[in-house]
């Protein structure tokens, strides 16, 4: 080659390096926004509370910048129960505020509301607690990192049959993730040999279990499969059953984790103790993963105790932050969701990993039992199902 | 005959929140919706003092009532005062802006969760009988809320305040013709409505739980009682509010599928076939 | 003799004409109604907002017909605006997407239930009435709640399919399309019932609130009015939730809550009722008022709009249009008769 070619063909390589690092730099330079739809204010704020502690904890952890890209959270509240201020919030942030990512979405409702506008924006949605199984395929952006019902269901329904418990009578709130649950319990109950004695739905609103708990006294089970919304109801449930002696009428409590979440665990008081359930995290879960985490949760949130939502928050964030280091910064929908697909990593909670199929989350399930740790309750893990699919899929 | 324990259980501590509304709205003609946002004051007084400064129950009780009495008559004497001659939907959209301001603030102050009610040893647990348990704090609810139905009666009725009251409320001009001060009776009558609201608020917290959405997640029960009941009529509170607690506990037990349905079918044949409730007088206005 | 009669038909007449002018567009009004247009070139980025106030503002309409001009308190009136939004959702999810027949549809079952609720609501005084339509809309609420085959429950109905409207204009997420759809939808059916308020028929509405004991006497069938104005404003409702379900392609229960019945009396009140446009500006302010706090304040925004509503109501009797009202007599504008009374 001339050495004048040389040159040319040097210097055009030179720039063209030089426009894709400058290219790469523009974009590496340019603010990620993440839009979070949450339930803020009304009957459920306590979620959103949990999961923006965890996202914004993580934030802080990571200097506020994923792959150089500094992070700007914008959080709506969309009142709990709402979907069309769900969508409307998730329509302003991807048309007004030009988010890169939505997040969050504390109930089942706000995900199927705003799941249109993530596939016809082409914007990644980051499911951070709805858990209805159907979700994740409602569109082809949506990822999930909490949980679903049949996911946390069909492990204590399995260590039931397998643990002298034959006759169960379900409890669940008439809802669609406590219908999953119901469904799931009953599948993989019966399926294991063991029969499902009663099944009761109560009103969502129903604060009081008076008379499904003298039903369930009444019919005589040896354990009762309970899935309520954490908050109200579960202390309601936990107070009834204590109340009418239940315990001491031979009646155990298993349920979904839901029952015991950490951020209601301490109103439960003593009754709660004994009580099996499985869930994804635990406070107590013992992994220098969680020690760190929870010393952090402590540190920020002095008053609150990190439960499995704020989990979710935070391993959102994390998500994000793997898939745009795989991306080099790129959040484009279509190469984050194929960058996202069959991430893996380990949690607070324990290793996880987004099913590459269904984009849902794959995860250890842990049957704990509630016992008195150094004077507080927490969910102590003594079995676990691990790598656990979405069971409502298959 | 558990089944009707609990509702009756159920329906005192209805009556126990609702007569404040009752004899508000009846003898005040004052649509007060903000009526359950003093039963959450009652209910937060009760479960701080007895959770962080440690008073023993039996006396969280009455203080939290005193302590709802006393934010009443101060947003009486500030507030409500103004809009005694307003029209009832001015009403309906001063209450509920206090409505919305309580909700935020008991979140601001203490969180938007559960709180937590540990009650004293002697409270828990139940009572056996053949073919009855008895919760003993769901007694304890029955026995309270008798005595202070009963009280309320021997007070309207038998007293100098109770018969002021009543003439106060049947023509206030007479009234104050006659020497009555019409203002403080109802400042007092104010008083007593919120006073028994807080404590309905504070002995609900055991089986309502209490969170900053308390006001508005039960005010359409306060409503339907006094609306079944008659405003106005204490003995219609106490009938109304048991009939409710009993249909729906029984209800929920036999026919689960229809759930809260029934309360509301209650009520509304209730009232097309009587108008003005059980025992509320014939409409005038 | 004949000067009798002669004065007589003189203040025939001047009666018949100021009625027949009271149905004459103001000059307010035309501007009024180039507010919406200005915000949709002003707020480009908001039009879901705006689409949202207008299909409020037209359920806010249906209710101020009923309590505004006939007197009927009502607690419950999102029944008919969660049974017209079902109607069309359902319409839409199991393949008739046409959004205009959807609207239709769904104002015909909406007037359906209105008119077989209506002997619930001939009697009784406010606080019956109040309760009687909390009552009807909690059972439907319930029901529905049941029926989570057909409604989804609180999970919501799926599958929604709207086609674009006349065929030619598609639903777009900006929501250009929901927007004008919404706001002609509202604006014709304001016409409607502006022409309704100022018929004789309006008039009598008008005599049965102020004194019912009367209208018989002069020879005007009060039940019977009653109904028929308690049903048109039951479809008017149902038109509304079925605009809200099309634009959002989206029902879940709540449209059937106590919450959106008992928010919408807020906005009325707030308002002024009375007036139609008392409904107007009541959703504007409240609904502004709203997501700009929200906005501010995610978690407490709601202390903040219970601190405004407490300032419009102390100083602002009888909500915003009272308060113009006064405002414009101070002024010593005085011809704002059409509207207003």
């Amino acid at each position: 080659m001339t050495t004048i070619t040389k040159r040319f063909f040097l210097s055009t390589l030179t720039g063209a390096a030089m426009l894709a690092l400058g290219a790469t730099a523009a974009l590496a330079g340019e603010p990620l926004k993440i839009g979070m739809v949450l339930p803020m204010s009304g009957p459920f704020a306590s979620y959103g509370k949990q999961i923006e502690s965890g996202a914004r904890l993580y934030l802080a952890q990571s200097g506020g910048t994923f792959s150089g890209r500094k992070v700007e959270l914008i959080i709506k509240d969309d009142t709990g129960v709402a979907p069309e201020i769900s969508k409307r919030a998730a329509q302003e942030l991807v048309v007004k505020d030009k988010v890169d990512i939505l997040a969050g979405f504390g109930l089942t409702p706000s995900a199927f509301a705003v799941a249109p506008i993530a596939t016809e924006a082409k914007k990644p949605m980051i499911v951070m607690n709805a858990a209805t199984s159907a979700i994740t395929t409602k569109s082809e952006y949506i990822l999930r990192v909490s949980h679903t019902l049949p996911q946390v269901t069909a492990p204590i329904a399995s260590w039931a049959a397998k643990n002298k418990i034959k006759k169960v009578f379900t409890l669940v709130a008439d809802f669609g993730p406590g219908l999953d649950a119901a469904a799931q319990f009953k599948k993989t109950f019966t399926a294991a040999g063991g029969e499902v004695v009663g099944e009761v739905r109560t009103p969502v609103k129903s604060p009081d279990f008076a008379p499904f708990l003298q039903k369930i006294k009444d019919a005589a089970p040896e354990a009762v499969f309970l899935f309520v919304p954490p908050g109200e109801q579960t202390i309601a449930f936990i107070k009834g059953f204590a109340e009418r002696d239940l315990a001491k009428a031979g009646i155990r409590i298993i349920a979904t984790g839901d029952l015991s979440d950490e951020d209601i665990l301490d109103s439960l008081g003593e009754s709660a103790v004994g009580v099996v359930n499985s869930m994804q995290y635990s406070e107590a879960h013992n992994s220098p993963e969680n020690k760190a985490y929870t010393a952090a949760f402590a540190k920020a949130y002095p008053g609150m105790r990190p439960g499995y939502m704020s989990v979710a928050g935070f391993d959102g964030m994390q998500l994000i932050a793997k898939t745009l280091e795989k991306t080099a910064g790129d959040s484009d929908g279509d190469k984050f969701m194929s960058a996202a697909k069959g991430m893996a990593w380990t949690s607070p909670r324990g290793p996880i990993s987004i099913d590459p199929q269904t984009r849902d989350i794959i995860q250890t399930i842990y049957i704990r039992k509630v016992e008195k740790v150094a004077g507080k309750l927490q969910n102590v893990e003594f079995d676990q199902v691990a790598n656990f699919k979405d069971p409502g899929k298959q | 005959m558990t089944v009707l324990f609990d509702g009756i259980a159920s329906g005192m501590l209805l009556f126990l929140i609702s007569v404040g509304l009752s004899v508000t709205l009846g003898l005040m003609n004052f649509v007060n919706l903000a009526h359950g946002a003093f039963a959450m004051v009652g209910g937060y007084v009760c479960v701080t003092l007895l959770n962080r400064l440690g008073l023993p129950f039996l006396l969280s009780l009455p203080l939290a009532a005193l302590a709802t009495a006393a934010v009443g008559v101060l947003l009486e004497r500030l507030l409500y005062r103004r809009l005694y001659g307003a029209t009832h939907l001015d009403q309906v959209l001063f209450s509920i802006s206090l409505v919305f301001m309580s909700m935020a603030a008991a979140s601001y102050f203490f969180g938007a969760n559960q709180q937590p009610l540990l009650l004293p040893e002697f409270l828990r647990g139940q009572f056996k009988l053949p073919g009855l348990d008895m919760g003993v704090y769901r007694l304890f609810l029955i026995v309270v809320s008798g005595l202070i139905a009963w009280g309320l009666q021997a007070l309207v009725s038998g007293t100098r305040f109770g018969a002021q009251l009543r003439a106060s409320v049947d023509n206030p001009r007479a009234a104050r013709g006659v020497g009555i001060n019409v203002e403080r009776i109802f400042t007092l009558t104010f008083a007593l409505g919120t006073a028994l609201a807080g404590l309905g608020g504070a002995m609900g917290v055991e089986m309502l739980g209490l969170d900053p959405g308390f006001p508005v997640k039960y005010v359409v029960y306060f409503l339907i009682v006094v609306a079944v009941g008659g405003s106005g009529s204490i003995t219609g509170s106490l009938v109304a509010s048991l009939i409710l607690g009993v249909v729906d506990v029984a209800g929920k037990y036999y026919v689960p599928e229809i759930g809260s349905f029934l309360i509301y079918a209650v009520m509304v044949v209730t009232l097309v076939f009587r108008p003005q409730g059980l025992f509320g007088r014939k409409a005038v206005r | 003799m004949q000067t009798a009669t002669l004065m007589n038909n003189v203040a025939n007449n001047v009666a018949v004409t100021q009625l027949k002018n009271a149905d004459r567009w103001q000059a307010p009004e035309f501007v009024f109604w180039l507010l919406p247009i200005a915000a949709y070139f002003v707020f480009p980025d908001n039009l879901v907002l705006l689409t949202q106030m207008a299909i409020t503002a037209l359920f806010c309409i249906s209710l101020d017909l009923i309590l505004g001009y006939a007197g009927i308190v009502s607690l419950g009136h999102a029944a008919f605006f969660g049974l017209g939004a079902y109607t069309a959702g359902l319409l839409a999810a199991n393949g008739w997407g046409e959004p205009l027949s959807g609207l239709a549809v769904a104002a015909l079952v909406s007037a359906a239930l209105g008119l077989l609720t209506s002997l619930l609501v001939l009697r009784g005084a406010d606080l019956t009435r109040l309760m009687v339509t909390l009552g009807v809309a909690m059972m439907l609420f319930e029901l529905a709640n049941k029926m989570t085959w057909l409604t989804g429950g609180v999970d919501g109905l799926q599958g929604m399919e709207v086609q674009p409207v006349l065929g030619m204009f598609r639903f777009d997420m900006v929501g250009k399309t929901a927007f004008w759809y919404a706001l002609v939808v509202l604006f014709l059916l304001f016409w409607a019932a502006r022409k309704l308020v100022h018929s004789p028929f309006g008039l009598g509405l008008k005599g049965i609130r102020l004194n019912v004991a009367r209208m018989p006497a002069l020879g005007a069938p009060v039940n019977m009015r009653l109904a028929a104005v308690y049903t048109i404003g039951a479809a008017y409702a149902g038109v509304a939730g079925a605009l809200m379900a099309q634009t959002t392609q989206f029902v879940a229960l709540d449209v059937l809550s106590f919450n959106r019945s008992a928010e919408l009396l807020l906005i009325l009140v707030l308002g002024g009722s009375g007036s139609l446009y008392g409904a107007l500006i009541g959703t504007v302010v409240f609904m502004s008022a709203h997501h700009v706090l929200s906005d501010m304040n995610p978690e407490y925004w709601q202390f903040w709009l219970g601190a405004l509503l407490l300032a419009i109501v102390l100083f602002a009797r009888d909500g915003v249009m009272g308060g113009l009202r006064r405002a414009a007599a101070r002024l010593g504008l005085g011809a704002n008769q059409g509207v207003a009374q």
